[in-house]
């Protein structure tokens, strides 16, 4: 599966960005989390934003999403600055965006029919009887319209993660972020979900932002890559680009090796030390 | 040494009233919140029914066990004085006016209240209520809402059932076993109790007790920490608060009603 990638739109001046990130920074308390951050996510394309656990990719997303508050810095999103969104108007900016969560986060009380049906019948006025029809579209495009009346502790991991694609997606938002959608799914799940990712980006006309430290899934799918570490951006390109670039951090997190800039032990006293064998001077 | 002493009472001082005023402005959200349930009551309909369904077998059960000791209790008391005619009366001022609402609110506060607390940080440790803010839908209005009023008003008529089984016990045990008069046992209770005074300020107590412990229970969970670990602690203080919160209103408001 192999898809069209062109030269990094945000470069371009003609496409504009649906998101823009600029000199963020963001910590929990005096502990920076993120610092220096620009990021373009251009209308249109799949971005992928990759790194190791902890180092913020997921704030990144919640940073978009007006769950968190820079200390510092812009989030853009449709020319509006995210931070300094009043409650009424980013709920309003929220029905743009639609959000994927790790663990899918379904409603564990709602059928799978229900549970896709919960934006539209929050945010719409539309009939029940057209709210049935979209549901059951939505959950067609994911395959899943056979598992409509089920519950979600009724269906495996990576159907109930294609269930919340199809609730991330029932309004047709504009941004779609995902947040490591390939987290513990089975390879077939895997390549369903990746697939789905871009062919809905590319039928709904959307933006997605793809949170993951899955190489071979993302670089599939994504038409840009960020790599992040310890909440800075220390690469960024095309999948292609990234696969053959010559830096450490890029290398050992793509070709998944053991030991580089990200050590295997934690840092602090070695072993000899710590069982008293080094020389005192 | 005293510095710190003083440094250290001001830190729990102000930590202690930051967690007031948080309760505070979460209060008063879910009470603005509230105002688009009337378009959508249905919610709260709902929500009675489990709260309800959760709590009536074992609020039923203890309001007849209660009953039945009343009875015992009472006659052997009042037998002293040769007045076992007054049971009735004893039975139904005791249910109505405090044993009704307090056991109650306290039953409710183990089994609804936990259950919500639970429910809700284990929503939140789903990311549940996080995907709902994402869906632009604010969980205050729609999870916690519909579960708060849903409290309030199930308390009152649990409450009354409490009552209502534990005069049926004090009757079972009085009357058919013991063998007070029957005619006395009801006409006393008749003549003694006041609606407005006892009936009305005992539903008014579960009223109370109602927004309380549904409150701190919602509370709790919204506030958990999103792990097994602070969804069990926040489950336990829901029992510890919402038993002392009871017990508490309950001196208060019966200092203000009878005395």
């Amino acid at each position: 599966m192999h898809y069209n990638r062109g030269s990094y739109p945000g470069d371009s001046l003609s496409v504009s960005n649906l998101v823009e990130i600029r000199d963020l920074q963001f910590g929990y308390g005096d502990r920076p989390l993120l610092s220096g951050l620009s990021m373009d996510f251009p209308r249109g394309k799949v971005v992928a934003v990759m790194g190791g656990s902890g180092s913020g990719k997921t704030t990144v997303l919640r940073l978009i999403g007006g769950q968190l508050r820079p200390q510092a810095g812009s989030v853009t999103v449709d020319g509006q600055s995210v931070p300094e969104l009043a409650l009424p108007a980013l709920y309003l900016m929220r029905r743009k965006m639609g959000m994927l969560f790790q663990h899918g986060a379904l409603f564990t009380d709602l059928s799978v029919f229900d549970n896709v049906a919960f934006p539209l019948r929050e945010q719409t006025a539309l009939p029940e009887s057209m709210i049935r029809d979209l549901v059951l579209l939505k959950l067609h495009a994911v395959g899943l319209s056979n598992a409509a009346q089920l519950k979600p502790a009724e269906i495996s991991g990576g159907m109930a993660r294609r269930v919340a694609l199809a609730r991330a997606v029932a309004l047709d938002p504009q941004l779609v972020m995902y947040d490591e959608p390939f987290a513990g799914l089975d390879p077939i799940s895997m390549g369903v979900t990746a697939n789905l990712i871009r062919t809905l980006n590319d039928a709904l006309g959307s933006t997605s932002v793809l949170v993951s430290h899955d190489v071979h899934e993302s670089f599939l799918i994504a038409d840009y890559v960020y790599f992040l570490s310890q909440g800075r951006i220390v690469a960024h390109g095309t999948p292609a680009q990234m696969a053959a670039s010559s830096d450490p951090y890029v290398k050992q997190f793509v070709h998944a090796e053991a030991d580089g800039p990200v050590p295997f032990h934690y840092p602090g006293r070695s072993l000899a030390e710590q069982l008293g064998l080094s020389e005192h001077p | 040494m005293m510095l710190d002493l003083l440094a250290r009472i001001g830190l729990t001082v102000r930590i202690w009233l930051g967690d007031v005023g948080a309760a505070a402005r979460t209060f008063m959200a879910l009470i603005t919140g509230s105002v688009s349930l009337l378009r959508r009551f249905r919610l709260v309909t709902d929500q009675i029914h489990f709260i309800g369904n959760y709590s009536l077998v074992i609020i039923a059960v203890s309001g007849l066990f209660v009953g039945f000791v009343l009875g015992l209790q009472g006659y052997y008391t009042l037998n002293k004085y040769g007045s076992e005619q007054a049971l009735g009366l004893l039975v139904a001022l005791s249910l109505t006016r405090e044993l009704g609402p307090v056991v109650t609110a306290l039953l409710f506060a183990g089994r609804a209240g936990t259950s919500l607390t639970a429910e809700i940080g284990l929503m939140k440790a789903g990311e549940q209520l996080a995907a709902m803010e994402m869906m632009a839908v604010d969980p205050l209005q729609r999870v916690l809402a519909p579960r708060f009023w849903a409290g309030v008003i199930a308390m009152p008529v649990l409450a009354t059932i409490f009552s209502a089984l534990g005069v049926i016990g004090g009757y079972i045990v009085g009357v058919q076993l013991i063998g007070v008069d029957e005619g006395a046992f009801w006409s006393q209770m008749q003549d003694g109790v006041d609606v407005w005074n006892d009936i009305a300020n005992g539903v008014i107590k579960s009223f109370v007790f109602g927004v309380a412990v549904t409150f701190i229970a919602l509370y709790q969970g919204y506030h958990a920490a999103p792990t097994p670990e602070g969804v069990a602690r926040a489950t336990t203080r829901t029992v510890v608060l919402g038993s002392l919160m009871v017990l508490w209103l309950d001196f208060l408001l019966t200092a203000l009603m009878f005395s």
